[in-house]
């Protein structure tokens, strides 16, 4: 078992013939992903690392019976190519892009809600069930095949978590980056809820940062229905309020909701353990399992 | 990316939100011609992204030309908060019997626009927004069919505007939406939105903060960007194209990645270190950009030893190396002692790559952090 993806998922990638996307998708086949098909306007017959280009997401889910979509499409373009994936009827779309204006997203997302897809992203690293597939930029040799769900508003958080678990013989069942924006397809409670019936997964990292007010959502869903343990790790204890620290969505509003204190206070109450560090971590995580 | 007020009132009366007469000055000569030109009494009001003008001493009132030139002696160059103020607003005072609150904003737990409307502007609405929620009328927008008429007014009636003047705030607020959704706002708001003795309502402060993500597709407000820039090294940071923020401290610190960069804060922090800045260098980074981010750094006199922490997804390591050794090799000597970790897509060709003799390098993120603190109190010994 994992989660959203595993080794029969069939992928396409949008904006394979770009730089990223054609790089990725090199790296994603080493790992063993089932990329079936690349989808560009305009570069319909062309071939990339072996994998036939489609003019149209449709056509490429269609030939090649793609049930995942990963996108590498540039941000004045990605909103567009959202809408084409989801249209496709495609079951996972993982939007890489990092800088789509929030406002397209936010008509993405309410599309979205009308479908049965799951979108991961935008500006995430993708999602990954370790030993099977990878949809995303995760550099694939620090995961290891185990039991450990992780699910992460940050990418290279999430490295640096899966490294340090890694390193002490922890595996991991699936790792989801789930994205920084302010609008966001997957959000925690979802990771959480999928990771809760996923009877391989015996204990979840949960990475937040502040910003929003998803940790504090995912705190009490975490409180009211989760049987599965729970770590957590807050990034951004040092930001000052008022300003934005990267991500669209890490600013401190400076009137006490979003900060990282009142994300570790909303965990800690509901018995989730919070490392001072991504080591700590990784040393709850040991002590649980 | 925020407007400065005048931009954004110039953007609001475009669209015919009634506002103040107005001008801008940069002397005080030109500051007391303005305000003879829009008459007294006037408002004289520092050009500064600062909050709580008023009470810092960025805005005064004033009745006549001897007021206006001390008024703006006062505040042209003065230092507020930290910024440097060097333009004034002059604005027509205006006769108000009340001080309406009208914004727009993306809810972004909801994932959609909101409307809001309140009859207690003129005051900070975050406090009012967490002391008594419900004197805030919302409205959600579906981003799909925009704002419809009926909600602008179910939200002025909500929020129990005076019956004489809700068509004008409905259409107020229906404006500021249209503004909000065509230019990429990511806030829109005025307050306070006066209603003088005849009924009319003015816009007499506004704010206009601009999805920084979205300029490709408004030249026009990426030049108002340009313009708005106050500090030489946020300006040196626009132009790289980071997020950087300055902090107080002594330690340089670049990252990949918004999440590693502040987690690379905190533990400088929880290492007994004070972080002095805040650089991502983003997704995909390439060797110029990593050149770039150490000039920035090495810029800030504040700074006595860097950090470089880089966890490689997109990002590769061997680039990383390259830029590194790029930025470095161009000194006689290495201005402030930089500790390089390295990890993930290519660190291994990276570290091959990077010349060691200019910088430490440290196999942890831990022991990096701790390397660079100590050598941050080294060097303030």
């Amino acid at each position: 078992m994992s989660v959203l993806v595993d080794e029969d998922t069939r992928v396409v990638v949008q904006g394979i013939t770009g730089g990223e996307g054609r790089f990725h998708t090199e790296q994603m086949m080493e790992y063993g992903t089932n990329v079936v098909a690349g989808a560009v306007p305009g570069k319909g017959g062309q071939e990339v690392a072996g994998v036939p280009v489609y003019d149209t997401v449709a056509r490429a889910a269609d030939e090649e019976d793609a049930d995942a979509s990963v996108v590498f499409v540039p941000p004045a373009f990605a909103g567009d190519a959202l809408f084409e994936a989801i249209d496709a009827d495609v079951d996972l779309v993982v939007a890489i892009t990092e800088g789509i204006p929030t406002q397209d997203v936010s008509r993405v997302y309410r599309r979205l809600n009308e479908t049965d897809t799951y979108m991961i992203g935008p500006n995430c690293p993708g999602i990954i069930t370790p030993g099977e597939s990878k949809l995303g930029i995760l550099p694939g040799n620090i995961f290891s095949s185990g039991n450990v769900g992780l699910v992460s508003r940050s990418g290279t958080l999430t490295y640096q978590v899966v490294d340090s678990l890694t390193d002490r013989g922890l595996g991991q069942s699936t790792a989801v980056g789930i994205g920084g924006d302010p609008i966001i397809g997957t959000d925690f409670i979802d990771a959480l809820e999928l990771f809760e019936e996923d009877p391989e997964t015996h204990a979840i990292v949960m990475c937040g940062e502040i910003g929003g007010e998803d940790e504090e959502e995912a705190a009490d869903y975490i409180g009211e229905y989760m049987d599965t343990p729970v770590v957590g790790f807050i990034a951004g204890r040092t930001a000052p309020p008022g300003k934005r620290m990267g991500h669209a969505g890490a600013i401190v509003s400076g009137s006490g909701t979003g900060t990282a204190a009142s994300k570790i206070d909303a965990l800690e109450s509901v018995g989730v353990p919070v490392g001072d560090t991504p080591e700590e971590v990784t040393e709850h995580i040991e002590d649980i399992l | 990316m925020r407007l400065h007020e005048y931009q954004a009132k110039q953007v609001f009366a475009e669209a015919g939100i009634p506002t103040p007469a107005s001008a801008l000055a940069s002397t005080v000569d030109e500051a007391v011609a303005a305000a003879e030109e829009v008459g007294y009494p006037c408002a004289i009001k520092a050009q500064v992204h600062v909050g709580g003008r008023g009470k810092a001493g960025g805005i005064k009132l004033v009745d006549d030309e001897d007021e206006a030139r001390e008024a703006a002696e006062d505040i042209i160059g003065m230092d507020l908060k930290g910024y440097h103020v060097d333009r004034v607003l002059v604005e027509a005072a205006v006769d108000f019997v009340n001080e309406l609150y009208v914004g727009v904003t993306m809810d972004r737990g909801e994932g959609k626009p909101v409307a809001m409307v309140s009859t207690r502007g003129g005051v900070n609405i975050e406090e009012v927004a967490e002391e008594d929620p419900d004197a805030i009328a919302r409205e959600h927008i579906d981003p799909a069919f925009g704002m419809h008429p009926y909600q602008a007014r179910k939200a002025v009636y909500d929020a129990g505007v005076d019956r004489d003047i809700a068509g004008d705030v409905a259409s107020v607020l229906t404006t500021l939406y249209e503004l909000w959704d065509e230019k990429d706002g990511s806030d829109a708001e005025i307050n306070p939105l006066m209603v003088t003795s005849d009924d009319e309502v003015v816009a007499a402060d506004a704010v206009m903060n601009i999805d920084g993500d979205s300029l490709f597709r408004h030249p026009d407000l990426a030049e108002m960007e340009e313009e708005a820039a106050e500090d030489e090294l946020e300006a040196k940071a626009n132009e790289y194209g980071f997020d950087y923020v300055r902090l107080e401290g002594n330690v340089g610190i670049i990252g990949n990645g918004a999440g590693l960069v502040m987690t690379t804060l905190d533990l400088v922090d929880y290492y007994g270190g004070k972080p002095a800045n805040f650089l991502d260098i983003g997704g995909g980074a390439k060797a110029e950009r990593v050149t770039n981010a150490l000039d920035m750094v090495f810029s800030d006199e504040n700074v006595d030893a860097v950090v470089f922490n880089i966890f490689g997804g997109i990002t590769r390591g061997d680039e990383v190396a390259e830029g590194i050794n790029t930025a470095l090799e161009q000194f006689d000597e290495i201005p402030k002692p930089v500790v390089v970790r390295l990890a993930g897509t290519k660190a291994e060709e990276g570290m091959e790559i990077l010349n060691t003799d200019l910088v430490q390098v440290e196999a942890t993120l831990e022991d990096a952090v701790q390397a660079t603190v100590a050598l941050a109190e080294e060097v303030n010994e």
